[in-house]
């Protein structure tokens, strides 16, 4: 028996046979699966509010990716200009979101934003705020929590590409009379795209799917691909509409990661892909 | 945009006392150095030898512990190395992958806001000294090393820069390509008379390349001397042994003029040795100044091991009586039979004059 049987008959079990039969649910016209349509495609794209549910998920994907990636190149700069020790604690730092759960780091987000979390107590008590903002169950907050959570996706790729950049090449650029701003411009930003570029996919994948964070920081309120498909799966009994949701949103996502992935090998010249 | 070349005149540089550490660890001790503008020096020296770290100061990457450094006499530790007007061509070139070769010889003059008109006839004219106008569109990396190395000296040289420094330009090249490389850089630094510092471990490369040559070791210039100089009269036992081939004898001297060498014969230097007697002394005789010759009185015997045809030469190595490899080149000749190995020969100093002693250094004697 070859070595890849059990792995491949775990992949068939626990991935295709599933997707098939989502595909197979999402057929059904009624959620009591009678007679096969693909009136809940039709459903979804008739409807306005199912279309900025899911535009909106994306943006948010899009969001917390480019946020990220703000965040992720001081800090990848900062890294590579380190000694080891400060390599070390920075990399720990960056580590750190990754070896504690969704659900305590999701936590630690609503005790700081939270009514009576840390953030208004300290304005509060500062005297700089009157009154309790909210930022619990808003749009920036979930932007914010979900920017920290996903930022070592984005900086690990960032740092990679950063440490494989010769330094002669910032040097040479040095050499020839260019600022620190625009060796960032012409050098160091166009050779280390490919990295910023798989960080920023991971990041959108991840943001967007985010079911956990969405849902504890963004509240009831904001719907999102992730909740709607829930609610509509386990609180509407409505499997084929959340099968097609399910669907839509999964193609959507790795439609947009292949476009930009493809784009990118099409466009970024001269550098090797990461 | 006409550009006289001959009117275009490097720095002059000064080095005065620089010394630099990296921690504990001392790079550079007390380095003077004098570079007349329009010069061509090589720094030479093997690895760790701190002329990297040399460069790197000229260059404005690091800032010396101590010392001075000088363009035509006035300070510039303080000025960062975007501001040195330094062309730099690096040892694997750093063109930017991304960049076509016009962009990366237009890089400097777009750094220093050129208008467009002049960087186009500027990266025109340089492409075209460099034998590189047809390549202006292409990407580094679909370009030879040589045709590399023309493109990094165009984006060094489009500058106007006062010094150029190479580190280590040729190593990345066939060995073939070499020589072509290093006598088309020459002529190219210069036609524009630029002051020029080659950094390199390659004494081949030193020789070819350079007016004067700085040989340093362990952070400290061992010798500054013309390529001949260096390599007629080197000032110390590691440059002479540094500096091309050498054969090094070891004897003591027993009179003004004369040396018992270990491996048998006392031979006479023509000339007063300085040293008292009973010194341990090393000789250093090139290759090519050793001929083989009959049996007789200061002739050195040894045996030989194999004789190899080095094309134009060829190369006999041997082993003296005391177990001191030597080896002679000669031309090769006709009608000269080749010495077989195992057999005994005789071989004889053909110019003493071109013979240099060193006192044997300390820990050589206690081997002896």
């Amino acid at each position: 028996m070859p070595p890849v049987i059990p792995l491949a008959a775990l992949f068939l079990a626990a991935f295709v046979l599933p997707l098939i039969a989502l595909v197979a649910i999402s057929l059904f016209r009624t959620p009591q699966f009678a007679e096969l349509s693909l009136a809940q495609y039709l459903r979804f794209f008739s409807d306005p509010f199912s279309i900025k549910v899911l535009t909106d998920t994306l943006w948010l994907g899009a969001e917390v990716a480019l946020a990220t990636l703000i965040l992720a190149y001081p800090l990848a700069l900062v890294y590579v200009a380190s000694g080891q020790f400060m390599r070390t604690l920075i990399t720990f730092l960056i580590m750190l979101p990754l070896l504690t759960s969704t659900v305590v780091r999701t936590f630690a987000w609503i005790v700081i934003l939270g009514r009576d979390g840390i953030v208004n107590s300290a304005m509060l008590s500062l005297g700089l705020w009157q009154a309790p903002a909210r930022l619990l169950y808003t749009w920036e907050g979930m932007v914010l929590a979900l920017t920290q959570i996903q930022l070592p996706l984005m900086a690990l790729p960032v740092i990679n590409s950063l440490l494989r950049l010769d330094g002669n090449l910032t040097r040479a650029a040095e050499g020839l009379g260019a600022s620190r701003a625009r060796i960032f411009i012409t050098v160091i930003l166009p050779l280390t795209l490919p990295g910023a570029i798989a960080g920023w996919l991971l990041v959108f994948a991840a943001a967007a799917t985010a079911f956990i964070t969405q849902t504890l920081v963004g509240g009831g309120r904001l719907i999102l691909m992730p909740s709607y498909i829930y609610q509509q799966a386990v609180g509407v009994q409505d499997w084929p509409f959340s099968a097609a949701l399910s669907l839509i949103f999964t193609l959507a996502v790795t439609g947009i990661v292949f476009a930009i992935g493809a784009l990118s090998r099409r466009y970024v010249r001269g550098v090797d892909a990461a | 945009m006409e550009l006289a070349l001959s009117d275009v005149r490097g720095h002059s540089l000064d080095l005065r006392g620089i010394g630099h550490a990296f921690g504990a660890t001392v790079a550079l001790d007390e380095i003077n150095l004098t570079v007349a503008a329009g010069e061509l020096i090589a720094l030479l020296g093997p690895s760790g030898c701190g002329k990297t770290t040399m460069l790197q100061i000229i260059a404005g990457f690091l800032r010396p512990s101590k010392g001075e450094v000088r363009f035509d006499g006035a300070r510039v530790e303080h000025i960062p190395a975007n501001r040195r007007r330094i062309g730099m061509v690096f040892q694997n070139y750093a063109l930017f992958p991304h960049l076509t070769v016009f962009e990366n010889v237009a890089y400097g003059l777009r750094a220093r806001k050129r208008p467009n008109a002049e960087v186009a006839a500027k990266v025109e004219q340089m492409l075209g000294l460099a034998q590189m106008a047809a390549f202006a569109r292409r990407l580094p990396g679909e370009l030879s090393g040589g045709q590399q190395q023309r493109v990094a000296l165009a984006r060094a040289l489009a500058i106007d820069p006062g010094l150029v420094l190479l580190d280590e330009p040729f190593s990345a090249l066939d060995k073939n390509l070499r020589l072509d490389m290093q006598i088309e850089i020459k002529s190219l630094l210069k036609t524009f008379g630029v002051t020029s510092i080659i950094v390199t471990h390659d004494q081949e490369e030193a020789l070819s390349m350079a007016d004067r040559i700085v040989v340093l070791n362990k952070g400290l210039i061992e010798q500054i001397d013309s390529p001949d100089a260096l390599y007629d009269r080197p000032a110390s036992l590691f440059i002479s042994s540094f500096i091309g081939h050498t054969n090094l004898l070891r004897g003591t001297v027993t009179d003004a003029d004369r040396v018992q060498l270990d491996a048998g014969p006392e031979i006479d230097l023509g000339r007063s040795v300085q040293r008292r007697r009973g010194t341990p002394v090393t000789i250093s005789v090139r290759p090519e100044n050793i001929a083989f010759g009959a049996e007789r009185p200061g002739a050195i015997p040894i045996t030989i091991r194999a004789t190899v045809p080095l094309g134009a030469v060829s190369v006999t190595e041997g082993v003296t009586a005391s177990g001191e490899a030597v080896k002679i080149s000669q031309a090769r000749a006709a009608g000269v039979a080749k010495a077989q190995a195992g057999e005994t020969a005789w071989l004889a100093i053909s110019d003493v004059s071109r013979v240099s002693i060193f006192s044997t250094p300390v820990d050589d004697v206690s081997k002896h």
